[in-house]
């Protein structure tokens, strides 16, 4: 067996891992990122690509606007930009309930600096005269943007090595220790190693870890469903998305039309699958032509799926372990990790290199899980796998 | 313009009432019973052009599997030209309906 | 076990229409869809209606066999629920998922014979996306279907038998073929000799076809790369590297591509098949026993299971129909069925032998250059590939590879590119065909409009 020291394990190779290891690499920690198969394969490759910042969880805002800051430059910190536009993102009403609930979602998100703007059925049909006429009301948040999830966490993973981290890929975790002043972590290869910090941002197979240490959280395995339509004239700028959940979609430059649907299906993390029922495409495709009629001939191509982590308060654990100390805990992003994924990566670099970070991180301490947690209304919504 | 002859060439001729469709803003006569893609290949060389670089295309494996031969309807409709029979009436292109025409 | 099994066969070829047939025999009401406006499949397709077309001359050695099955299935029709140009687009605990005139509905099964036959497997080379470039099985089906020859001088490139079946159709409707050019050296031929004497009706059949295009002077050529289709904006001339190295130059305006058949797989394996890599025909397969069983309540028949050409789909679909019959509980003749296995047995090894003898030209493809436009639906050049699987943590397996580049991404979901970018993925990882992955089929194996799925239940 060989026997290697590091400052800092990574377990997971996704969004999280890898902007974790990018900005620990850039304090000039010594850093190794272990994944079970390539980096990005799961929900990091494979969700939407939304990087939206209206009608967050109302505690997130300081880590998702330094996250988006650090996606506005993207380019400049890894040399790539991975598609990331500034497409803006519209987020629709269809009744008076839900507009009274898209005016609360504004008014968290002014609080917090950002720009709404309020947007009524006739400016709504000037401005974007192929939507349907159902909505009652809109908000449009113009920083909010999208990239392109297949490249982004190879291209991060890229940047990281080039800064000197070890990239480990198709290599399972067989068991984590604690061990003096450190960790051991040994793989089911033969690998060795010894670190004085570990980070645990293994999605939705986190909790093992956790639970070496004590610690757990109920996670649910599950794949957001998308799809994607053939080429079609470029029209649709922002993203856009139905506050009752019923449908999310963006068009890229090249045409294709990708959009998401819900209720997220139950995924298999034990055959690493995660299937799209037939009747959930038809679902999403009769809500993306009831919203945008003009698509109604648009022809879907394609479906994917992959594996990512739900919590049922709908939010992720982010923070230091409360039974191990030097233990780190990233995961349960419950379909909305892509956009803060870097915030984390900083955030988690500051915790390790400097004992502390400046962006408050207590409501997603995985201590919440020691009393039940409520089941969220999104998650009830959203989810039919439990 | 299209200054190249028809691709394909009839080998034998054919009965049926005649139709006529419109492609790309001209009459073309058909018969019934005749493919999209057939009645338009035998009077041009091609049938769209690529989304990303405006590569002329044909169809290519002329059974419904490669999905290379997909035209615009005039309302912003698609078809397979080589598993779709002409119909009386047809208004089809080869490159989609402007946007603005789209945005309504 | 349910009392009335609801039993659908997908396929009206010459397999699904012979599972039809017997499981019909046996008194069990049969659902057939097809996505094909008439019923025959690909190589027996009838022409449109109206067309002066004489099929006899067209089939040529095959016209009884063609007229025979479709004089079946006219007798058979009123037993069956026949449903023409209907698309199976999803497969999902034993309910098939359709397209029917731009409506989706659903159909369960308890046994389901998937007789989803084939398409043209293809090698790309510098041009063959130019309009007047077609599928082998393409320029047979504008004949059959629509009367029409894809071109006025045709040649016919790649490695197989029929690309000297299809030229003397042609040849036959006064289409002017220019050469029958195939990859494969004629010592290859003459190895795969003894395997291809287990059907000698078939080897005289192939052979006569060569000779018949050699007597009238076509320029007949083994062993040949195929240099560049030249063109602008449509075929002016094929360029090919013959056997000794010497570039030929054959004007033309239409070439006729192909290097044997690709099943189309995606069906069985959303159904629940097993792929396993074939060595011999370097495509991934379904995998199933004798009788074409591959789980439980799926059975396989055809060239969508194994490529045997319509004798073997004949065979083979009598002998999925036994099996489902077997295990509904139900008698079955077993000499006969004993007899379609043999025949079955022997056809299919015919084409292992012709697998041979008409090689997937695998050097020439990892040897393309970089420009050659490897996916036709999102424009991906083999360049791309090679330049995504060289950078750091770069990709080396298939699906990977689509996720990074895009191709085998669009509308077609890689059954064209599929076999050449599996080639291009394990030439540049230097590893086994096999161990380069497999595109994975997904739902809708087509493309499907937003409006089949209609309003909101």
């Amino acid at each position: 067996m060989s026997r290697h020291a590091a400052d800092v394990v990574i377990v997971g190779g996704g969004l999280i891992g890898v902007w974790t290891a990018f900005f620990l690499a850039r304090r000039k920690q010594r850093v190794v990122l272990i994944d079970k198969g390539v980096v990005g394969a799961q929900s990091s490759g494979t969700n939407f690509g939304n990087l939206r910042l209206q009608g967050r969880f109302p505690g997130q805002y300081p880590l998702s606007l330094r996250s988006q800051s650090l996606w506005e430059e993207i380019a400049a910190l890894i040399g790539e930009d991975c598609e990331f536009a500034r497409t803006g993102h519209l987020y629709l009403a269809y009744d008076d309930e839900e507009r009274a609930k898209l005016e609360g979602y504004a008014q968290v998100s002014e609080s917090h600096g950002l720009a709404i703007e309020r947007l009524g059925p006739s400016e709504l049909r000037k401005r974007w005269p192929w939507l349907s006429e159902r909505a009652v009301a809109a908000t449009f948040s113009a920083r909010d943007a999208t990239a392109n999830p297949r490249l982004v966490t190879p291209a991060v993973a890229r940047a990281a090595r080039a800064l000197g981290v070890t990239i480990i890929e198709n290599s399972c975790v067989s068991d984590v220790a604690h061990s003096g002043d450190g960790f051991s972590v040994k793989t089911a290869d033969g690998a060795h190693w010894s670190c004085g910090a570990l980070v645990n941002a293994a999605g939705a197979w986190a909790v093992a870890i956790a639970e070496r240490f004590g610690e757990t959280a109920p996670i649910v395995p599950a794949g957001p469903p998308q799809f994607v339509t053939e080429p079609f004239p470029y029209l649709i700028e922002p993203s856009i998305q139905a506050i009752d959940g019923s449908v999310i979609f963006r068009q890229i430059p090249r045409g294709n039309i990708i959009l998401a649907g819900y209720p997220r299906t139950a995924a298999d993390p034990v055959n690493n699958r995660a299937p799209v029922p037939p009747a959930k495409t038809l679902a999403a495709m009769r809500a993306l032509a009831r919203v945008a009629p003009i698509l109604a001939q648009c022809h879907v191509i394609r479906v994917w799926s992959g594996i990512e982590g739900y919590l049922p308060d709908m939010i992720p654990v982010i923070g230091p372990s409360l039974t191990m100390p030097g233990l780190f805990h990233a995961f349960g992003f419950c379909g909305h990790g892509f956009q803060i994924g870097p915030g984390v990566g900083l955030c988690l670099s500051e915790m390790i290199v400097d004992g502390a970070t400046s962006t408050p991180l207590e409501p997603f301490s995985i201590g919440r899980f020691r009393e039940s947690v409520a089941v969220s209304e999104k998650f009830r919504k959203e989810f039919d796998g439990a | 313009m299209d200054d190249h002859a028809g691709q394909f060439v009839r080998a034998v001729s054919r009965q049926g009432p005649r139709i006529t469709l419109h492609f790309d803003g001209e009459a073309v006569e058909a018969s019934e019973g005749e493919s999209v893609l057939a009645v338009l290949l035998t009077q041009r060389s091609f049938l769209r052009r690529t989304e990303f670089g405006s590569e002329p295309r044909a169809g290519f494996c002329l059974m419904g599997a490669c999905q290379d031969c997909w035209v615009w309807s005039d309302t912003g409709g698609r078809l397979r030209a080589c598993t779709t029979n002409v119909t009386e009436g047809m208004v089809l292109r080869s490159q989609p309906p402007g946007v603005d025409a789209l945005r309504g | 076990m349910p009392c009335v099994a609801e039993i659908v066969v997908v396929g009206a070829g010459p397999a699904g229409i012979n599972a039809a047939e017997r499981l019909c025999a046996h008194g069990h009401r049969v659902v057939l869809v097809d996505e094909g406006r008439q019923a025959g499949g690909q190589g027996y397709r009838r022409p449109s209606p109206g067309l002066d077309l004489d099929m006899a001359a067209v089939m040529g050695t095959e016209a009884g066999k063609y007229e025979a099955l479709h004089a079946r299935f006219a007798r058979l029709l009123p037993q069956i629920d026949y449903r023409p140009q209907t698309l199976v687009w999803a497969v999902e605990d034993h309910v098939l998922h359709l397209v029917q005139a731009g409506v989706a509905s659903t159909l369960r099964f308890d046994a389901l014979v998937l007789a989803t036959g084939a398409m043209d497997k293809i090698a790309p080379f510098p041009g063959w996306t130019l309009p007047g470039v077609f599928t082998l099985g393409g320029a047979q089906v504008a004949l059959k279907d629509q009367g029409c020859l894809v071109g006025r001088r045709v040649a016919f490139v790649g490695s197989s038998p029929l690309l000297a079946l299809a030229a003397a159709q042609y040849s036959k409707l006064g289409g002017k073929v220019v050469t029958i050019a195939d990859t494969t050296p004629f010592v290859r031929k003459l190895a795969a000799l003894p395997a291809l004497a287990l059907s000698p009706r078939a080897l005289w059949r192939g052979l006569s076809y060569l000779g018949g295009a050699m007597l009238v002077g076509v320029p007949v050529l083994h062993g040949v790369t195929p240099v560049k289709v030249v063109g602008d904006g449509h075929v002016e001339a094929l360029i090919l590297r013959d056997r000794r190295g010497r570039e030929r130059r054959f004007p033309c305006d239409a070439i006729a591509l192909g290097y044997g058949l690709k099943p189309e797989t995606q069906l069985a394996e959303l159904a629940g098949a097993t792929l396993r890599f074939d060595e011999a025909f370097r495509l991934w397969l379904p995998q199933c026993d004798a009788d074409g069983r591959a789980a439980p309540g799926l059975y396989l028949a055809g060239d969508g299971a194994a490529i045997g050409g319509a004798d073997a789909a004949e065979a083979s679909g009598g002998l999925a129909a036994l099996a489902v019959l077997a295990d509904l509980g139900e008698l079955v003749d077993e000499g006969g069925r004993l007899a379609l296995r043999r025949r079955l047995a022997r056809l299919r090894g015919f084409q292992k032998g012709l697998a041979k003898a008409f090689a997937w030209p695998v050097a020439q493809i990892r040897a393309l250059p970089d420009e050659v436009m490897l996916c036709r639906c999102e424009e991906v050049r083999i360049g791309e590939i090679r330049q995504a699987m060289a950078q750091q943590l770069g990709p080396v397996e298939i699906n990977r590879v689509k996720a990074m580049t895009r191709c085998g991404m669009g509308r077609c979901q890689g059954r064209v590119c599929g076999p050449a970018l599996q080639e291009i993925v394990a030439g540049t990882a230097g590893i086994a065909g096999e161990q380069a992955g497999r595109l994975r089929a997904q739902a809708p194996v087509k493309p499907i409009a937003l409006a089949v799925a209609g309003e909101a239940p």
